[in-house]
């Protein structure tokens, strides 16, 4: 190959070249102005504290190569974004996650979004949802649409998209240990709109290992968990073709304190087990890995975070062809939704939050999100007003059509210091997953507490950090003022818990009982055996079992997750 | 005789998974010198009570961002006053609106603590506040 050896001798001798121009300026010109005015610190350092020089030139990407590391749009290693035309073709989907109280007051929150130009929903369940049990459990008491909202059975999922046509709107749902029954309510609704259910496009967030790590709404062990994981990606590649069966999350590991490495790493790892886990259950990996999606954190170090979600659309295609041999190219692709940082929005002076959002909803643009949600002004206070919500998403309106950023793909590659951080990001997450394969994999390392105590020792230090001053956070320790107490803020009518315990008495006191009994039995003797649970699932939604019951069916054959606590 | 080092109860009451400030607060105030019990998520009101008897602490700090504080610490204050604890200071933080606080108070809770308080002013104050056993 004499062409391509003169290439990289030519390019050797600008190299040299750069280094030698670069040095005389160091020794030269910067060394005189650093003798009279020294540097404000004396390192520099990321939002996750990775060393940043001074300046990059070429000389500090001299190792990339172009085609290898950076390909182009659409194309395998994918850096540059898993679309050939990216925001050129569409868009991101512009998705802001809602829902509190009951059905119907969420169901009105969704069509208010929907009017100003909302393009999908992100569906938020209250926390007694979220871990399997009914409004009048006793430990939903004081919790019922709080959060998100209230879902006991079928009933309230018919409000809750009530004239909101499924076959065009695409919904996100954060749920997770009780996935399966939320995706068989929402197929539900679909069939009595008479959508066909293969119409159907959305997420379920259903990402156990990182409730374990960092979120804490389990409900069942790890091993009959990742069962109905498994049952819902094949019950999916044969009836929800375009339905995304899992959002692996990084987002709540980095809420929880972990670094922009660890949030790559702990979540591709978590990618890695259920790759091994469907695989183990007989699952050709093409069949299924086109349907996973993720879900990342858009931080504060805006050029670390671009350089991030680059970096992880390139080792997740890598991971996906050199360890587990897929040749579709969409289970390559590491498509994503991501949410601004819940944790760097401050209560004091809050309008400052507008400001932020607006950051890191850019660093998520300028990194190739396929959807985005910006959190709201007034979320370290309490659920965002309708005021709120709506800057949160004509901030996305104004990045998307008034910012330019959308115009050419990929902004900011080529940049020496984005393509070095891309890079750097990349290998210290691979070793990081190195260290995890090395445990076990990430169920084993969950287990042992080593990711939990890898986040914990992140959080530990930043909060030291802003404690300290070495971490300026605007308005909490610099900048302050004297400010009156917020107004305005959004407070969940406290009857909604009493309401949603009559809703559901009544479910209860209206349904064929015997049906409700048969599926439940049925659902029983199949978590004891090996068929598919989505089937069984569904008999029991349609005959109007109650989320509580369906999950507690499955307690009793599966058991419940006791966390370990270390500190 | 030494005096005693304050035992702290570090309780997640309520359904939310939300315990990053807790694991900070509990490791803050060990540094600080304290022995500090961290219960776990989702523990009941009985839980943590009957946790701060059998530990025989001074202090209970509360952590909870799902919004059901006003249902949950007036039970906790309740139970921990059956039992006998009536004497411990009870603390909070977490997502407290501005508006809940005096009631909080008034139910017994010492101090509330919302984003953005320093850990420094939270052991101080529990410092300042707690009873000590000898």
């Amino acid at each position: 190959m004499p062409g391509r050896e003169r290439k990289e001798m030519s390019d050797n001798d600008g190299l040299d070249r750069v280094k030698r121009l670069k040095r005389q300026w160091e020794e030269g010109p910067l060394k005189s102005v650093l003798s009279k005015h020294p540097e404000s610190k004396p390192q520099f350092v990321t939002g996750s504290n990775i060393p940043v020089e001074r300046l990059y030139t070429p000389a500090e990407i001299e190792s990339i190569d172009y085609e290898r590391d950076l390909g182009l749009p659409g194309e395998y290693p994918y850096t540059r974004g898993v679309q050939p035309t990216m925001y050129r073709g569409r868009l991101w989907t512009m998705r802001q996650y809602a829902g509190f109280g009951s059905a119907e007051e969420s169901n009105e929150r969704y069509k208010y979004l929907l009017k100003q130009g909302q393009t999908g929903l992100s569906v938020a369940f209250d926390l007694p949802t979220q871990i399997g049990y009914d409004s009048d459990h006793p430990l939903a008491e004081g919790e019922v649409g709080k959060v998100g909202v209230a879902i006991d059975s079928l009933a309230d999922m018919e409000i809750l998209f009530e004239g909101i046509p499924l076959d065009r709107v695409s919904t996100s749902m954060t749920i997770n240990a009780p996935a399966a029954v939320l995706l068989a309510m929402y197929a539900v609704v679909a069939e009595k709109q008479n959508v066909p259910v293969a119409k159907l496009s959305g997420t379920i967030q259903n990402d156990i290992l990182k409730e374990y790590a960092a979120r804490g709404t389990y409900i069942f062990p790890p091993k009959p968990s990742m069962r109905l994981i498994t049952d819902i990606f094949a019950y999916c590649s044969k009836n929800l073709p375009d339905w995304n069966t899992i959002s692996i999350s990084g987002y709540h590991i980095r809420e929880a304190g972990a670094t922009a490495v660890q949030e790559v790493a702990f979540t591709l790892a978590n990618g890695i087990a259920y790759v091994d886990a469907a695989i183990k259950a007989g699952l050709d990996v093409d069949r299924f890995a086109p349907r996973l999606s993720f879900f990342f954190n858009a931080h504060a170090d805006l050029l670390e975070e671009v350089a991030k979600f680059r970096a992880a659309r390139r080792l997740w295609a890598r991971i996906m062809k050199e360890r587990f041999g897929a040749k579709d190219p969409k289970s390559l692709m590491l498509r994503f939704h991501t949410q601004t940082a819940g944790s760097m929005l401050t209560a004091q002076q809050p309008d400052n939050n507008i400001v932020r959002v607006t950051l890191q909803a850019l660093a998520a643009v300028l990194g190739g999100t396929q959807s985005l949600h910006t959190n709201s002004r007034d979320e370290a206070l309490a659920l965002p007003s309708e005021n709120s919500v709506r800057i949160a998403l004509r901030t996305q309106q104004i990045i998307g059509y008034e910012s330019g950023a959308t115009n050419t793909i990929d902004p900011l590659a080529g940049s020496y210091y984005i393509e070095s951080l891309t890079s750097r990001i990349e290998k210290d997450a691979s070793e990081y997953i190195s260290k995890i394969d090395a445990l076990g994999g990430s169920p084993t390392a969950i287990e042992k507490g080593f990711i939990q105590q890898e986040i914990q020792d992140s959080a530990y230090r930043w909060q030291k950090e802003v404690e300290k001053g070495d971490r300026i956070v605007v308005g909490v320790n610099k900048f302050q003022v004297q400010e009156p107490p917020p107004s305005g803020l959004l407070k969940v009518d406290p009857a909604v818990g009493e309401r949603q315990k009559k809703k559901v008495a009544a479910v209860r006191a209206g349904r064929d009982e015997a049906r409700v009994r048969a599926a439940l039995d049925g659902l029983g003797r199949a978590a004891a055996g090996t068929d598919n649970l989505m089937p069984y699932i569904l008999e029991a939604v349609r005959g109007y079992a109650t989320l509580g019951e369906i999950c507690d069916t499955l307690r009793k054959v599966f058991g419940e997750y006791k966390s370990t606590v270390s500190l | 005789m030494t005096e005693r080092r304050i035992r702290v109860l570090i309780a997640k009451p309520g359904l939310d998974g939300h315990d990053r400030g807790a694991k900070v607060i509990a490791r803050s105030l060990r540094d600080a010198g304290m022995e500090v019990i961290y219960t776990g998520l989702r523990q009941t009101p009985e839980q943590i009570a009957e946790t701060a008897l059998q530990e025989d602490v001074d202090v209970v700090g509360l952590s909870i961002l799902s919004g059901a504080h006003m249902t949950v610490f007036p039970r906790v204050i309740e139970l921990l006053k059956q039992r006998g604890l009536g004497d411990v200071l009870v603390v909070a933080g977490g997502v407290i609106p501005d508006d809940d606080i005096p009631a909080l108070k008034d139910l017994g809770v010492a101090a509330v603590f919302t984003p953005g308080a320093s850990t420094r002013d939270i052991a101080g104050f529990i410092q300042a506040n707690a009873k000590r056993g000898c």
